[in-house]
């Protein structure tokens, strides 16, 4: 395993009975980057990030990383009970052994020292967000891994919550992985970009990534004036299932903006 | 007092107060139906207890504790939706208990002694049981609260932060299927999960945090228990259930006053 790497997968299938909902991924998550996951809705994107986790183990493949790698978590949505009276503070204080002090100042690094005394049934969704990035930040990650944090956020809010979590990378030196729907919004604030539909279409920078012809399969063309610029051929295309359908080998051309694994 | 109203107070205080905390993980892990599956299969224990001629206390709680571990085992099957599966070993587990009590034609067991309590009926080894068990439940609620706390808020991520997720599970049924057998006695099998989710559904109105929510639920619970005997002894209705009426009787207060909480 690479010094500069935290994480390395390699060639990792998860299958859920005949399901096969990663198929063959081969990735790194390099020291002090922001790695983003993007891809449809059962694409696998949650499923890869509870495998890098721990949470789920693979079929077959490989996923290393160090025993003591500290990772800070943020599930995607957490519904906790109204019947479970918590406020802000010890919701923080069931998670590690952390001083007030260290509480007060995760809250403050996500901007949300407002929220200590109150219900956690009483935030926002941009606030909830707040104070799991809070939770997540008391471990003092090496890796940091967020599960769609953005969800329930108005665009503003996103915007200004991306910017906080690479103000985050920054001052706390961590990597992150995180899943989101939207790569205009994120692409500003990440170094790496991996477009997952069960397999890996393609990855590389934010913008590589959104003028690639796999990605715009997927989501959709972003601005017509690109397309030009990086049309290029797959070894695969998808049918409607999102199998994989190879081409004819005439027509195959490896595309060097693409660090896809095909 | 008659010893039997001292046993009888002491007995019921002391469900009271391991139910409190214990019952509010019921209601914040959503466990009612769980709960009532375990008591349900009390009666098979006592069938057992008379066939094989055991203590009753300690079949009873073998048999939930053994009902817990193949609840827990079966969850992680995908066949049947939980709540079919409760529904299925809940009544199955009665019913069995009901067949095999009256086919033991040479004893006679009072049936609705264990349906519905006997809190007048409490003997010191029942003491004992509830004293034993209980001390030892609520040691191990003390030792464990903090991760219990954090599983209950997302076990996903509190096996990321390191908890035991799948041992600290298990080991919540097992302390309410302890519970569960110690509580029989006192309102018996059909009424035990009132007795853990009454008090402390009523106490989340007067709590600020998970703590509070416990202490005050086993306040409320053992008020209850004061209320209960006291019309039983006075209007000579049945003991158990009109522990349960006392305790609707402060949820219904409870949830009509106007409280403001903070969390």
């Amino acid at each position: 395993m690479s010094p500069a790497n935290l994480v390395e997968i390699t060639n990792l299938n998860i299958h859920f009975g005949a399901n096969r909902v990663i198929d063959n991924v081969s990735m790194a998550l390099k020291q002090g980057e922001i790695t983003t996951l993007i891809g449809p809705n059962g694409a696998g994107k949650t499923t890869l990030v509870k495998a890098v986790l721990g949470l789920l183990s693979p079929t077959s493949g490989m996923i290393n990383r160090s025993p003591t790698l500290r990772i800070g978590y943020m599930p995607q949505k957490l519904q906790i009970d109204t019947t479970f009276p918590l406020t802000v503070e010890r919701f923080l204080k069931t998670a590690a052994f952390a001083s007030a002090e260290d509480r007060l100042q995760a809250l403050q690094s996500v901007r949300a020292e407002a929220l200590l005394k109150q219900s956690v049934h009483s935030l926002s969704g941009g606030e909830m967000q707040r104070v799991l990035l809070a939770r997540a930040l008391l471990r003092k990650p090496e890796l940091l891994v967020l599960d769609e944090p953005a969800q329930g956020v108005d665009i503003n809010g996103q915007i200004e919550l991306y910017n906080l979590i690479a103000s985050i990378r920054d001052r706390y030196n961590c990597s992150v992985l995180m899943i989101s729907h939207d790569l205009h919004l994120v692409m500003a604030a990440t170094d790496q970009v991996i477009c997952l539909n069960r397999h890996i279409c393609c990855s590389g920078h934010p913008e590589q990534v959104s003028t690639d012809p796999s990605y715009i399969e997927l989501f959709g063309v972003p601005g017509a004036e690109n397309l030009a610029l990086y049309s290029h051929h797959h070894n695969h295309q998808h049918n409607e299932h999102g199998d994989i359908v190879p081409l004819d080998d005439d027509q195959e051309h490896d595309h060097s903006s693409c660090g896809g694994h095909h | 007092m008659a010893d039997f109203l001292l046993f009888a107070l002491l007995g019921g205080v002391g469900v009271a107060l391991v139910a409190g905390p214990l019952g509010s993980f019921v209601v914040w892990r959503r466990m009612a139906y769980f709960g009532d599956t375990l008591a349900h299969s009390a009666l098979l224990g006592i069938a057992v207890g008379v066939l094989f001629d055991i203590n009753f206390n300690l079949a009873v709680v073998s048999c939930c504790v053994i009902l817990a571990l193949i609840l827990v085992s079966l969850q992680r099957q995908k066949l049947v939706a939980t709540d079919t599966l409760l529904g299925i070993m809940a009544h199955s587990s009665l019913s069995l208990g009901l067949v095999a009590v009256a086919l033991l034609d040479d004893v006679r067991v009072d049936l609705m002694e264990y349906l519905f309590g006997d809190l007048l009926a409490i003997t010191p080894d029942d003491l004992l049981w509830i004293y034993g068990g209980g001390g030892i439940v609520m040691l191990l609620i003390w030792r464990l609260w903090n991760p219990l706390l954090a599983v209950t808020i997302n076990e996903e991520l509190a096996q990321v932060e390191g908890v035991p997720v799948t041992r600290i599970r298990l080991a919540l049924m097992l302390l309410i299927g302890v519970v569960i057998a110690i509580a029989m006695k006192v309102v018996g099998i059909l009424l035990i999960t009132s007795l853990l989710i009454i008090p402390a559904a009523s106490a989340r109105r007067l709590a600020n945090s998970p703590e509070q929510m416990a202490v005050i639920a086993s306040l409320l619970g053992v008020v209850a228990v004061f209320l209960g005997l006291y019309a039983s002894w006075n209007f000579d209705t049945p003991a158990g259930p009109s522990v349960v009426v006392a305790a609707l009787a402060q949820f219904l207060l409870l949830y009509s006053l106007p409280i403001r909480r903070s969390a």
